[in-house]
Protein backbone atom coordinates (compact mmCIF):
# COMPACT_ATOMS: atom_id res chain seq x y z
CA UNK A 1 0.00 0.00 0.00
CA UNK A 2 1.37 3.77 -0.57
CA UNK A 3 2.16 6.19 1.75
CA UNK A 4 2.93 9.53 1.09
CA UNK A 5 3.45 12.89 1.73
CA UNK A 6 -0.23 13.68 1.84
CA UNK A 7 -1.24 10.53 3.85
CA UNK A 8 1.68 10.73 6.49
CA UNK A 9 0.42 14.91 6.60
CA UNK A 10 -3.15 13.65 7.31
CA UNK A 11 -1.86 10.92 9.97
CA UNK A 12 -0.06 13.45 11.42
CA UNK A 13 -3.38 15.72 11.64
CA UNK A 14 -5.03 12.99 13.09
CA UNK A 15 -2.42 12.60 15.54
CA UNK A 16 -1.99 16.12 16.51
CA UNK A 17 1.60 16.81 15.67
CA UNK A 18 3.14 19.68 14.04
CA UNK A 19 5.93 18.89 11.40
CA UNK A 20 8.17 20.95 9.44
CA UNK A 21 8.79 20.28 5.65
CA UNK A 22 11.77 18.63 6.07
CA UNK A 23 10.42 16.30 9.11
CA UNK A 24 7.28 15.73 6.79
CA UNK A 25 9.76 14.52 3.87
CA UNK A 26 12.40 12.78 6.00
CA UNK A 27 8.99 10.69 7.41
CA UNK A 28 7.30 10.38 4.54
CA UNK A 29 10.45 8.38 2.78
CA UNK A 30 11.19 5.98 6.11
CA UNK A 31 7.55 5.45 6.86
CA UNK A 32 7.55 3.91 2.90
CA UNK A 33 10.79 2.10 3.31
CA UNK A 34 9.40 0.55 6.80
CA UNK A 35 5.95 -0.26 5.30
CA UNK A 36 7.51 -1.93 2.55
CA UNK A 37 9.17 -4.26 5.19
CA UNK A 38 6.16 -5.16 7.17
CA UNK A 39 4.01 -5.59 3.28
CA UNK A 40 6.13 -8.96 3.90
CA UNK A 41 3.25 -10.35 5.85
CA UNK A 42 1.39 -10.55 3.11
CA UNK A 43 2.80 -13.49 2.13
CA UNK A 44 0.83 -15.64 5.04
CA UNK A 45 -2.44 -16.64 4.52
CA UNK A 46 -4.54 -15.78 7.62
CA UNK A 47 -7.85 -15.83 6.37
CA UNK A 48 -8.95 -18.58 9.14
CA UNK A 49 -6.59 -17.21 11.58
CA UNK A 50 -7.93 -15.55 15.23
CA UNK A 51 -6.34 -12.13 15.90
CA UNK A 52 -4.32 -11.95 19.17
CA UNK A 53 -4.93 -9.09 21.17
CA UNK A 54 -4.15 -9.97 24.28
CA UNK A 55 -1.65 -13.35 25.52
CA UNK A 56 -3.50 -13.86 28.25
CA UNK A 57 -6.76 -15.64 28.53
CA UNK A 58 -8.10 -12.81 31.31
CA UNK A 59 -11.51 -11.21 30.53
CA UNK A 60 -13.94 -9.13 32.71
CA UNK A 61 -11.50 -8.18 35.47
CA UNK A 62 -14.28 -7.53 38.21
CA UNK A 63 -13.84 -6.12 41.87
CA UNK A 64 -16.36 -4.99 44.05
CA UNK A 65 -17.88 -1.69 43.80
CA UNK A 66 -16.83 -0.53 47.16
CA UNK A 67 -15.74 3.19 47.84
CA UNK A 68 -11.81 3.61 48.41
CA UNK A 69 -9.32 6.43 48.82
CA UNK A 70 -7.41 7.55 45.85
CA UNK A 71 -5.59 10.51 45.00
CA UNK A 72 -7.11 13.97 45.67
CA UNK A 73 -7.82 16.08 42.43
CA UNK A 74 -5.19 18.46 43.74
CA UNK A 75 -2.14 15.48 44.18
CA UNK A 76 -3.23 14.51 40.62
CA UNK A 77 -3.33 17.64 38.86
CA UNK A 78 0.38 19.24 40.54
CA UNK A 79 2.15 18.82 37.00
CA UNK A 80 -0.53 20.21 35.44
CA UNK A 81 1.06 23.25 33.09
CA UNK A 82 -1.64 25.89 33.83
CA UNK A 83 -4.45 25.16 36.55
CA UNK A 84 -7.03 26.99 38.13
CA UNK A 85 -8.67 25.32 41.60
CA UNK A 86 -9.36 21.82 40.47
CA UNK A 87 -9.22 22.47 37.06
CA UNK A 88 -7.03 22.49 34.48
CA UNK A 89 -6.98 25.51 32.36
CA UNK A 90 -7.00 25.25 27.96
CA UNK A 91 -7.61 27.88 25.26
CA UNK A 92 -10.99 29.03 24.74
CA UNK A 93 -12.63 26.07 22.43
CA UNK A 94 -15.72 28.05 21.68
CA UNK A 95 -15.93 31.55 20.75
CA UNK B 1 37.79 -4.31 47.45
CA UNK B 2 35.04 -1.26 46.99
CA UNK B 3 31.14 -2.35 47.99
CA UNK B 4 30.14 -0.84 44.32
CA UNK B 5 31.32 -4.14 43.26
CA UNK B 6 29.16 -5.81 45.17
CA UNK B 7 26.33 -7.97 44.37
CA UNK B 8 23.03 -7.36 45.96
CA UNK B 9 23.25 -11.10 47.49
CA UNK B 10 27.35 -10.62 48.75
CA UNK B 11 26.13 -7.04 50.27
CA UNK B 12 23.23 -8.48 52.01
CA UNK B 13 25.70 -10.97 53.43
CA UNK B 14 28.17 -8.12 54.88
CA UNK B 15 24.96 -6.11 55.91
CA UNK B 16 23.81 -8.90 57.98
CA UNK B 17 27.52 -9.26 60.03
CA UNK B 18 27.81 -5.90 60.72
CA UNK B 19 30.21 -5.45 58.42
CA UNK B 20 28.85 -2.79 56.91
CA UNK B 21 25.66 0.04 56.96
CA UNK B 22 23.72 0.67 54.20
CA UNK B 23 24.80 4.41 54.15
CA UNK B 24 28.27 2.77 53.43
CA UNK B 25 27.17 1.47 50.63
CA UNK B 26 25.23 4.30 49.46
CA UNK B 27 29.05 6.23 50.01
CA UNK B 28 30.80 3.76 47.71
CA UNK B 29 28.10 3.62 45.15
CA UNK B 30 27.86 7.32 44.77
CA UNK B 31 31.84 8.08 44.59
CA UNK B 32 31.79 5.19 41.74
CA UNK B 33 28.88 7.20 40.32
CA UNK B 34 30.35 10.82 40.36
CA UNK B 35 34.19 8.82 39.17
CA UNK B 36 32.79 7.05 35.54
CA UNK B 37 29.30 8.19 34.98
CA UNK B 38 30.85 11.40 33.02
CA UNK B 39 32.16 8.94 30.36
CA UNK B 40 29.33 6.09 30.89
CA UNK B 41 26.19 8.99 31.09
CA UNK B 42 23.86 6.25 32.45
CA UNK B 43 22.32 8.82 34.57
CA UNK B 44 21.56 11.25 32.04
CA UNK B 45 20.43 14.18 34.65
CA UNK B 46 24.12 14.58 36.33
CA UNK B 47 22.38 15.73 39.26
CA UNK B 48 25.29 14.41 41.63
CA UNK B 49 25.56 14.21 43.99
CA UNK B 50 23.61 11.28 43.75
CA UNK B 51 20.70 11.19 46.90
CA UNK B 52 19.33 8.08 48.02
CA UNK B 53 15.96 7.76 49.73
CA UNK B 54 16.20 6.12 53.05
CA UNK B 55 14.32 2.59 53.19
CA UNK B 56 11.00 3.15 54.52
CA UNK B 57 10.64 -1.16 56.19
CA UNK B 58 9.91 -1.57 59.91
CA UNK B 59 13.00 -3.57 61.34
CA UNK B 60 15.69 -5.38 59.28
CA UNK B 61 13.45 -8.58 57.72
CA UNK B 62 13.02 -6.83 54.14
CA UNK B 63 15.39 -8.97 51.53
CA UNK B 64 16.91 -6.15 50.07
CA UNK B 65 17.35 -4.29 53.25
CA UNK B 66 20.17 -1.07 52.68
CA UNK B 67 20.57 -2.44 48.95
CA UNK B 68 20.57 0.70 45.98
CA UNK B 69 18.17 -0.01 43.18
CA UNK B 70 18.53 2.16 40.03
CA UNK B 71 15.59 2.87 38.28
CA UNK B 72 14.70 3.65 34.64
CA UNK B 73 12.91 6.66 33.59
CA UNK B 74 10.00 5.50 33.14
CA UNK B 75 8.96 3.64 36.07
CA UNK B 76 7.08 6.43 38.61
CA UNK B 77 8.39 7.27 41.75
CA UNK B 78 7.00 9.76 44.33
CA UNK B 79 7.94 12.87 43.74
CA UNK B 80 11.03 12.61 41.82
CA UNK B 81 11.81 13.16 38.36
CA UNK B 82 10.13 10.65 36.08
CA UNK B 83 10.38 11.47 32.22
CA UNK B 84 11.07 8.76 29.82
CA UNK B 85 13.63 10.86 28.38
CA UNK B 86 11.09 12.95 26.56
CA UNK B 87 11.02 17.09 26.59
CA UNK B 88 6.99 16.13 26.27
CA UNK B 89 7.34 15.14 30.00
CA UNK B 90 10.14 17.73 31.55
CA UNK B 91 9.91 18.13 35.24
CA UNK B 92 6.92 15.59 35.65
CA UNK B 93 6.98 14.63 39.47
CA UNK B 94 4.88 11.39 39.68
CA UNK B 95 2.49 11.98 42.65
CA UNK B 96 2.69 8.16 43.14
CA UNK B 97 4.66 5.36 43.40
CA UNK B 98 5.00 2.70 41.00
CA UNK B 99 3.95 -1.09 42.54
CA UNK B 100 6.87 -2.10 41.83
CA UNK B 101 8.95 0.76 43.79
CA UNK B 102 6.41 0.40 46.42
CA UNK B 103 7.35 -3.42 47.09
CA UNK B 104 11.10 -2.52 46.35
CA UNK B 105 10.69 -0.33 49.94
CA UNK B 106 8.55 -2.75 51.62
CA UNK B 107 11.14 -5.33 50.99
CA UNK B 108 13.90 -2.43 52.69
CA UNK B 109 15.13 -1.72 49.16
CA UNK B 110 16.71 2.34 48.61
CA UNK B 111 15.56 3.27 45.49
CA UNK B 112 18.03 5.72 43.77
CA UNK B 113 16.24 9.26 43.14
CA UNK B 114 18.53 9.45 39.92
CA UNK B 115 16.59 8.13 37.21
CA UNK B 116 18.68 5.78 34.58
CA UNK B 117 18.52 6.94 31.10
CA UNK B 118 16.48 5.45 28.34
CA UNK B 119 15.33 6.10 25.00
CA UNK B 120 12.58 8.18 24.80
CA UNK B 121 9.02 6.48 25.54
CA UNK B 122 11.55 3.23 25.31
CA UNK B 123 11.73 3.61 21.39
CA UNK B 124 14.74 2.24 20.18
CA UNK B 125 17.45 0.00 20.64
CA UNK B 126 20.30 2.00 21.20
CA UNK B 127 19.68 4.75 24.16
CA UNK B 128 20.47 7.51 21.43
CA UNK B 129 16.83 8.47 21.18
CA UNK B 130 17.27 10.18 24.94
CA UNK B 131 16.43 13.56 25.10
CA UNK B 132 19.57 13.75 27.27
CA UNK B 133 21.55 12.33 24.71
CA UNK B 134 23.29 8.16 24.46
CA UNK B 135 24.95 6.25 27.06
CA UNK B 136 27.92 4.95 26.69
CA UNK B 137 28.94 1.57 26.96
CA UNK B 138 31.36 0.81 29.42
CA UNK B 139 33.02 -2.09 27.34
CA UNK B 140 33.51 0.23 24.81
CA UNK B 141 32.90 3.89 25.32
CA UNK B 142 32.32 4.96 21.27
CA UNK B 143 29.69 1.65 21.11
CA UNK B 144 25.78 1.71 22.26
CA UNK B 145 24.27 0.47 25.47
CA UNK B 146 21.86 -0.85 23.59
CA UNK B 147 18.27 -0.11 24.51
CA UNK B 148 15.86 0.79 25.51
CA UNK B 149 16.97 0.09 29.36
CA UNK B 150 20.53 1.14 28.27
CA UNK B 151 21.04 3.23 31.33
CA UNK B 152 19.91 0.63 33.92
CA UNK B 153 22.52 -2.29 31.73
CA UNK B 154 25.42 0.88 31.84
CA UNK B 155 25.19 1.36 34.98
CA UNK B 156 25.36 -2.52 36.71
CA UNK B 157 28.27 -3.40 34.08
CA UNK B 158 30.49 -0.11 35.35
CA UNK B 159 29.20 -0.86 39.07
CA UNK B 160 27.44 2.35 39.16
CA UNK B 161 24.58 0.11 40.55
CA UNK B 162 24.17 -2.55 42.46
CA UNK B 163 20.83 -3.68 40.95
CA UNK B 164 17.98 -2.06 38.25
CA UNK B 165 14.79 -2.17 37.22
CA UNK B 166 14.24 -1.91 33.37
CA UNK B 167 11.17 -2.19 30.91
CA UNK B 168 11.03 -4.76 28.34
CA UNK B 169 8.26 -4.03 25.25
CA UNK B 170 10.39 -5.83 22.56
CA UNK B 171 13.80 -6.71 23.97
CA UNK B 172 14.37 -3.40 26.27
CA UNK B 173 16.18 -5.19 29.21
CA UNK B 174 18.02 -8.50 27.36
CA UNK B 175 19.38 -6.36 24.68
CA UNK B 176 21.02 -4.08 26.46
CA UNK B 177 22.02 -6.62 28.97
CA UNK B 178 23.44 -8.55 26.47
CA UNK B 179 25.61 -5.41 25.03
CA UNK B 180 26.61 -4.88 28.72
CA UNK B 181 27.79 -8.01 29.98
CA UNK B 182 25.37 -8.21 32.53
CA UNK B 183 21.77 -10.30 33.54
CA UNK B 184 18.40 -8.87 32.14
CA UNK B 185 15.22 -10.54 32.26
CA UNK B 186 11.90 -10.12 31.10
CA UNK B 187 9.31 -11.58 33.41
CA UNK B 188 6.23 -13.75 31.52
CA UNK B 189 3.73 -10.77 31.02
CA UNK B 190 1.23 -10.46 33.60
CA UNK B 191 3.97 -11.70 36.26
CA UNK B 192 4.94 -8.43 37.21
CA UNK B 193 1.91 -5.33 38.05
CA UNK B 194 2.58 -2.40 34.91
CA UNK B 195 0.86 0.07 37.73
CA UNK B 196 3.02 3.19 37.42
CA UNK B 197 4.94 2.34 34.26
CA UNK B 198 4.36 4.87 31.71
CA UNK B 199 3.15 2.98 28.68
CA UNK B 200 4.80 2.24 25.49
CA UNK B 201 2.59 -1.22 23.89
CA UNK B 202 0.35 -2.46 26.89
CA UNK B 203 0.18 -6.11 25.64
CA UNK B 204 3.76 -6.00 25.77
CA UNK B 205 4.92 -4.20 28.14
CA UNK B 206 6.96 -5.58 31.57
CA UNK B 207 9.07 -4.26 33.91
CA UNK B 208 11.85 -6.69 35.08
CA UNK B 209 15.49 -7.19 36.40
CA UNK B 210 19.13 -6.02 35.33
CA UNK B 211 21.55 -7.04 37.87
CA UNK B 212 25.30 -8.41 38.25
CA UNK B 213 24.58 -12.04 38.52
CA UNK B 214 21.68 -14.77 37.95
CA UNK B 215 21.36 -14.86 41.82
CA UNK B 216 20.37 -11.50 42.08
CA UNK B 217 17.97 -11.15 39.36
CA UNK B 218 16.00 -14.16 40.75
CA UNK B 219 15.82 -11.71 44.09
CA UNK B 220 14.46 -8.40 42.43
CA UNK B 221 12.09 -10.46 40.66
CA UNK B 222 11.07 -12.35 43.51
CA UNK B 223 10.54 -9.09 45.31
CA UNK B 224 8.45 -7.24 41.98
CA UNK B 225 6.34 -10.21 41.33
CA UNK B 226 2.80 -10.32 42.16
CA UNK B 227 -1.08 -9.54 41.54
CA UNK B 228 -1.73 -5.87 42.09
CA UNK B 229 -5.38 -4.77 42.33
CA UNK B 230 -4.31 -1.13 40.16
CA UNK B 231 -3.21 -3.74 37.56
CA UNK B 232 -5.83 -5.88 35.62
CA UNK B 233 -3.57 -7.41 33.50
CA UNK B 234 -1.89 -9.02 36.31
CA UNK B 235 -2.16 -12.44 36.96
CA UNK B 236 -3.07 -13.85 40.43
CA UNK B 237 -1.20 -17.21 41.00
CA UNK B 238 1.67 -18.02 43.61
CA UNK B 239 5.04 -16.16 43.50
CA UNK B 240 7.47 -19.24 43.73
CA UNK B 241 10.75 -18.22 45.92
CA UNK B 242 12.83 -17.31 42.92
CA UNK B 243 15.89 -17.64 44.97
CA UNK B 244 14.94 -21.34 46.07
CA UNK B 245 15.00 -22.73 42.93
CA UNK B 246 18.67 -22.10 41.60
CA UNK B 247 21.04 -24.67 42.04
CA UNK B 248 18.58 -27.45 41.14
CA UNK B 249 20.03 -29.95 38.51
CA UNK B 250 19.74 -29.51 35.38
CA UNK B 251 20.30 -33.08 34.25
CA UNK B 252 17.57 -34.13 31.14
CA UNK B 253 16.46 -31.02 30.96
CA UNK B 254 15.11 -30.58 27.39
CA UNK B 255 16.53 -27.57 25.59
CA UNK B 256 15.60 -26.37 22.15
CA UNK B 257 17.16 -24.90 19.56
CA UNK B 258 15.39 -22.80 16.96
CA UNK B 259 17.11 -23.02 13.57
CA UNK B 260 16.12 -19.81 12.13
CA UNK B 261 17.56 -18.29 14.82
CA UNK B 262 21.61 -19.46 13.34
CA UNK B 263 20.53 -18.71 10.00
CA UNK B 264 22.13 -15.23 7.85
CA UNK B 265 22.52 -11.68 9.48
CA UNK B 266 23.65 -13.72 13.03
CA UNK B 267 27.43 -11.84 13.19
CA UNK B 268 29.52 -15.56 12.83
CA UNK B 269 31.66 -14.43 15.66
CA UNK B 270 27.99 -14.36 17.90
CA UNK B 271 27.38 -17.86 16.72
CA UNK B 272 30.58 -19.10 17.64
CA UNK B 273 30.48 -18.23 21.12
CA UNK B 274 26.67 -18.85 21.43
CA UNK B 275 27.08 -22.38 20.25
CA UNK B 276 30.22 -22.86 22.41
CA UNK B 277 27.41 -22.00 25.40
CA UNK B 278 25.00 -24.45 24.04
CA UNK B 279 28.07 -27.16 24.12
CA UNK B 280 28.53 -26.09 28.04
CA UNK B 281 25.01 -26.60 28.75
CA UNK B 282 25.33 -30.05 26.91
CA UNK B 283 28.08 -31.04 29.18
CA UNK B 284 25.83 -30.47 32.13
CA UNK B 285 23.55 -33.03 31.34
CA UNK B 286 20.93 -31.03 29.03
CA UNK B 287 19.45 -32.36 26.16
CA UNK B 288 19.42 -30.14 23.03
CA UNK B 289 17.82 -30.11 20.14
CA UNK B 290 17.09 -28.42 16.96
CA UNK B 291 13.38 -27.34 16.40
CA UNK B 292 11.76 -24.52 14.30
CA UNK B 293 9.61 -21.87 14.88
CA UNK B 294 8.30 -21.13 11.48
CA UNK B 295 7.25 -17.75 11.93
CA UNK B 296 10.64 -16.33 13.43
CA UNK B 297 10.71 -13.47 10.21
CA UNK B 298 7.43 -12.27 11.07
CA UNK B 299 7.99 -11.23 13.97
CA UNK B 300 9.36 -7.88 13.77
CA UNK B 301 6.95 -6.51 10.89
CA UNK B 302 3.79 -7.79 13.51
CA UNK B 303 5.70 -5.82 16.62
CA UNK B 304 6.28 -3.07 14.36
CA UNK B 305 2.50 -2.43 13.67
CA UNK B 306 1.22 -3.48 16.86
CA UNK B 307 3.75 -2.53 19.71
CA UNK B 308 3.43 1.77 17.34
CA UNK B 309 -0.59 1.06 16.99
CA UNK B 310 -0.77 0.39 20.97
CA UNK B 311 1.85 3.60 21.29
CA UNK B 312 -0.20 5.86 19.54
CA UNK B 313 -3.40 5.63 21.84
CA UNK B 314 -0.98 5.33 24.98
CA UNK B 315 0.82 8.54 24.03
CA UNK B 316 -2.06 10.92 22.90
CA UNK B 317 -2.22 11.42 26.85
CA UNK B 318 0.80 14.10 25.91
CA UNK B 319 -1.16 16.90 24.77
CA UNK B 320 -0.24 19.77 27.06
CA UNK B 321 -3.04 19.83 29.66
CA UNK B 322 -2.20 17.18 32.23
CA UNK B 323 1.23 17.09 32.56
CA UNK B 324 4.77 18.46 31.15
CA UNK B 325 5.46 20.37 28.18
CA UNK B 326 2.52 23.12 27.02
CA UNK B 327 3.76 25.38 23.44
CA UNK B 328 0.90 28.34 23.33
CA UNK B 329 -0.83 28.31 20.00
CA UNK B 330 -0.05 31.83 18.37
CA UNK B 331 -2.74 34.77 19.46
CA UNK B 332 -5.81 35.12 17.58
CA UNK B 333 -5.47 31.81 15.69
CA UNK B 334 -8.96 29.96 14.96
CA UNK B 335 -9.21 26.19 16.82
CA UNK B 336 -5.91 27.01 19.67
CA UNK B 337 -6.72 24.01 21.42
CA UNK B 338 -5.91 22.06 18.47
CA UNK B 339 -3.42 24.17 17.52
CA UNK B 340 -1.65 23.88 21.07
CA UNK B 341 -1.62 20.41 20.54
CA UNK B 342 -0.11 19.73 17.34
CA UNK B 343 2.62 22.47 18.79
CA UNK B 344 3.21 20.78 22.01
CA UNK B 345 3.04 17.30 20.69
CA UNK B 346 5.54 18.77 17.30
CA UNK B 347 8.02 20.34 19.77
CA UNK B 348 8.14 17.85 22.93
CA UNK B 349 8.20 14.11 20.77
CA UNK B 350 11.95 13.44 19.28
CA UNK B 351 12.16 11.81 15.86
CA UNK B 352 11.47 8.24 17.21
CA UNK B 353 8.50 8.81 18.96
CA UNK B 354 6.75 10.87 15.77
CA UNK B 355 7.79 8.00 13.54
CA UNK B 356 6.39 5.44 15.72
CA UNK B 357 3.30 7.59 16.86
CA UNK B 358 2.68 8.01 12.90
CA UNK B 359 3.08 4.39 12.17
CA UNK B 360 0.35 3.42 14.67
CA UNK B 361 -1.93 5.95 13.45
CA UNK B 362 -1.45 4.76 10.16
CA UNK B 363 -2.06 1.19 10.95
CA UNK B 364 -5.40 1.89 13.22
CA UNK B 365 -6.89 4.86 10.39
CA UNK B 366 -9.68 3.81 8.34
CA UNK B 367 -9.22 1.78 5.48
CA UNK B 368 -5.75 0.53 6.87
CA UNK B 369 -7.05 -1.19 9.82
CA UNK B 370 -7.49 -5.00 8.40
CA UNK B 371 -4.72 -4.32 6.28
CA UNK B 372 -2.19 -3.39 8.77
CA UNK B 373 -3.34 -3.81 12.56
CA UNK B 374 -5.92 -6.95 12.08
CA UNK B 375 -3.05 -8.90 10.10
CA UNK B 376 -0.65 -8.36 12.31
CA UNK B 377 -2.87 -9.36 14.99
CA UNK B 378 -3.70 -12.61 13.26
CA UNK B 379 0.33 -13.42 12.87
CA UNK B 380 0.87 -12.56 16.56
CA UNK B 381 -1.91 -16.26 16.90
CA UNK B 382 0.88 -17.73 14.57
CA UNK B 383 3.99 -16.68 16.60
CA UNK B 384 2.46 -17.75 19.27
CA UNK B 385 1.28 -21.02 18.43
CA UNK B 386 5.17 -21.41 17.54
CA UNK B 387 5.93 -21.16 20.91
CA UNK B 388 3.23 -23.37 22.19
CA UNK B 389 3.77 -26.50 20.11
CA UNK B 390 7.97 -26.14 21.24
CA UNK B 391 6.66 -26.21 24.61
CA UNK B 392 4.59 -29.06 24.36
CA UNK B 393 7.94 -30.83 24.24
CA UNK B 394 10.65 -28.81 25.50
CA UNK B 395 11.34 -26.98 29.15
CA UNK B 396 13.50 -24.24 27.69
CA UNK B 397 14.65 -22.46 24.23
CA UNK B 398 18.35 -21.08 23.41
CA UNK B 399 19.05 -18.55 21.08
CA UNK B 400 21.72 -15.46 21.05
CA UNK B 401 19.82 -12.95 22.42
CA UNK B 402 21.53 -10.22 19.47
CA UNK B 403 22.02 -11.03 16.12
CA UNK B 404 25.42 -8.43 16.56
CA UNK B 405 27.08 -7.24 19.47
CA UNK B 406 27.01 -3.23 20.38
CA UNK B 407 27.22 -1.09 17.20
CA UNK B 408 28.88 1.82 17.36
CA UNK B 409 27.07 5.35 18.45
CA UNK B 410 25.52 6.93 15.25
CA UNK B 411 26.12 3.31 13.26
CA UNK B 412 22.35 2.76 13.17
CA UNK B 413 20.53 6.05 14.09
CA UNK B 414 19.88 7.20 10.29
CA UNK B 415 18.01 3.93 9.54
CA UNK B 416 15.01 3.08 11.33
CA UNK B 417 14.17 -0.27 9.53
CA UNK B 418 18.31 -1.15 10.35
CA UNK B 419 17.63 -0.72 14.02
CA UNK B 420 14.57 -2.31 14.28
CA UNK B 421 15.95 -5.60 13.27
CA UNK B 422 18.31 -5.31 15.54
CA UNK B 423 15.49 -6.61 18.27
CA UNK B 424 15.00 -9.82 15.73
CA UNK B 425 15.79 -12.21 18.73
CA UNK B 426 14.40 -10.88 21.55
CA UNK B 427 10.78 -9.58 19.77
CA UNK B 428 8.80 -12.43 19.82
CA UNK B 429 8.91 -13.62 23.68
CA UNK B 430 6.85 -10.79 23.95
CA UNK B 431 4.41 -11.30 21.43
CA UNK B 432 4.22 -14.69 22.89
CA UNK B 433 4.33 -13.46 26.46
CA UNK B 434 6.87 -15.62 27.59
CA UNK B 435 9.79 -14.95 29.86
CA UNK B 436 13.33 -14.72 28.77
CA UNK B 437 16.28 -14.19 30.23
CA UNK B 438 20.18 -12.59 28.72
CA UNK B 439 22.93 -13.89 30.36
CA UNK B 440 26.82 -13.30 29.55
CA UNK B 441 28.63 -16.14 27.33
CA UNK B 442 31.24 -14.22 26.57
CA UNK B 443 33.14 -11.70 24.15
CA UNK B 444 33.68 -10.81 20.74
CA UNK B 445 37.75 -10.50 19.76
CA UNK B 446 37.21 -6.84 20.18
CA UNK B 447 36.11 -7.26 23.71
CA UNK B 448 32.48 -6.66 23.53
CA UNK B 449 30.37 -8.92 25.51
CA UNK B 450 27.73 -11.67 24.03
CA UNK B 451 24.59 -12.82 25.65
CA UNK B 452 22.79 -15.80 25.67
CA UNK B 453 18.85 -15.30 25.63
CA UNK B 454 16.68 -18.50 27.34
CA UNK B 455 13.07 -18.40 27.19
CA UNK B 456 10.51 -20.78 28.94
CA UNK B 457 6.83 -21.71 29.09
CA UNK B 458 4.22 -18.72 30.67
CA UNK B 459 5.24 -18.39 34.26
CA UNK B 460 8.29 -20.87 34.59
CA UNK B 461 10.88 -18.82 35.44
CA UNK B 462 12.09 -20.95 37.68
CA UNK B 463 13.23 -22.89 35.23
CA UNK B 464 14.69 -20.71 32.89
CA UNK B 465 16.71 -19.23 36.14
CA UNK B 466 17.30 -22.75 37.14
CA UNK B 467 19.48 -23.24 33.50
CA UNK B 468 20.61 -20.16 33.42
CA UNK B 469 22.24 -20.14 37.01
CA UNK B 470 23.90 -23.71 36.01
CA UNK B 471 25.59 -22.04 33.11
CA UNK B 472 26.51 -19.28 34.77
CA UNK B 473 28.36 -20.99 37.70
CA UNK B 474 30.24 -22.84 35.46
CA UNK B 475 31.59 -20.18 33.62
CA UNK B 476 33.09 -16.87 34.62
CA UNK B 477 31.93 -14.68 32.46
CA UNK B 478 29.88 -12.97 34.87
CA UNK B 479 32.73 -11.80 36.84
CA UNK B 480 34.62 -10.12 34.10
CA UNK B 481 34.16 -6.26 34.78
CA UNK B 482 35.01 -3.51 32.01
CA UNK B 483 38.31 -1.17 32.77
CA UNK B 484 36.88 2.38 33.31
Amino acid sequence: MAIDKNVVGYVAHLARIELETKELEKLSEQLKDILKFIDNLNRIDTAKINPTSHILPVSNVLREDKERESLPAGKAQENAPQRKGDFFVVPKIID
Amino acid sequence: MELYTLTAHELTDFLNNGKVTAADIQESLRKRIASVDPKVKAYPRRSVPLKSRESVSAGNSGILEGIPVSVKDNICTLGHNTECCSRILAGFKPPYDATVIRKIKEAGGVILEEKSNMDEFAFGSSTENSCFGPTHNPWGLDTVAGGSSGGSAAAVAADEAIVALGSDTGGSIRQPAAFCGVVGLKPTYGRVSRYGLIAFASSLDQIGPLAKDVRDAALLLKVISGHDPYDSTSVDTQVPDYVKSLGKDIKGMRVAIPKEYFVEGLDPEIKKVVQEALEKIKSLGARTEMVSLPHTAYAVPVYYIIATAEASSNLARFDGVQYGLRVKAEEGVSQAMIEMYKKTRGRGFGEEAKRRILLGTFALSHGYYDAYYLKALKVRTLIKEDFDAVFKDFDCIITPTSPTAAFKIGEKIEDPLKMYLSDIYTISANLAGVPAISLPCGFTKEGLPVGLQILARPFAEEQLLGLAYAYEQSTSWHLEKPKL
